[in-house]
């Protein structure tokens, strides 16, 4: 397991490169990219800000890997989340799961992002045309997360 | 002494990002924690009022009103999250 928080950017190819390297029985690698989007809730986002709680933010991770895990069939993940200041198109986050099959990889991806909006302690603060404003949390988020305890 | 961690836009709200504070003997838990800073007034009693949307955390796990808490420890207090 691999959890980073960072302000660089990160290359997508050479991470899935690293993530399957030298493991035969890996059959599927799910992966979700998030980007920064240029609009949210009908205004234009010229930029954003990530805070986060550092300590926590990577306990939180290794935790909802670590649920993933226990759940799905799986053999690594990686999850890689940016801080500071970002522009629309920026990557933002990064999950990637490694499975024999399919099915597991794209299970446990979905999982770990959907805590990932809810459990991790990061924070957004968009720019906009009126001025700065910290992005409220979703419900829809909160749904999605839900969904897996049943 | 307990270390309070403020992030984001409840860092903003109350003006402080981090303090150090007694913990008074009576004080046990979370609840208790919560009602002693209301009592701050201003923005500690609107931000921290009942129903108001935040998050608590005890030594970097996710806690509640009843979690206990103890001298040493570091409590953060945050909006719900936004990543991803």
């Amino acid at each position: 397991m691999a959890i980073r928080v960072q302000q660089e950017d990160f290359d997508l190819g050479a991470e899935l490169l690293a993530l399957r390297q030298d493991n035969p029985k890996i059959g599927a690698i799910a992966s979700f990219l998030g980007l920064v989007r240029d609009i949210n809730e009908g205004d234009a986002v010229a930029g954003m800000s990530l805070e986060h709680y550092p300590g926590m933010t990577e306990k939180a991770l290794e935790r909802i890997v670590e649920q993933a895990k226990a759940r799905w069939d799986i053999f690594d993940a990686l999850v890689i989340h940016r801080v500071g200041d970002l522009q629309p198109t920026d990557q933002i986050v990064l999950v990637a799961v490694t499975s024999a099959h399919r099915g597991e990889a794209f299970a446990a991806c979905e999982f770990i992002m959907d805590y990932l909006k809810t459990e991790a302690p990061f924070w957004k603060r968009e720019q906009t045309s009126s001025g700065a404003r910290w992005v409220d949390a979703r419900e829809s988020d909160e749904n999605a997360a839900k969904r897996w305890e049943k | 002494m307990i270390t309070l961690l403020y992030f984001a836009r409840l860092r903003e709200a109350l003006g402080v990002s981090t303090e150090q504070i007694d913990l008074p003997p009576e004080v046990r838990d979370i609840a208790g924690l919560t009602a002693l800073l209301r009592a701050r007034g201003g923005a500690w009693e609107n931000e921290l009022a009942e129903g108001r949307a935040y998050r608590i955390a005890v030594n970097q796990d996710m806690a509640d009103g009843a979690t206990a808490i103890k001298t040493g420890d570091e409590i953060a207090i945050f909006p719900p999250v936004t990543g991803g």
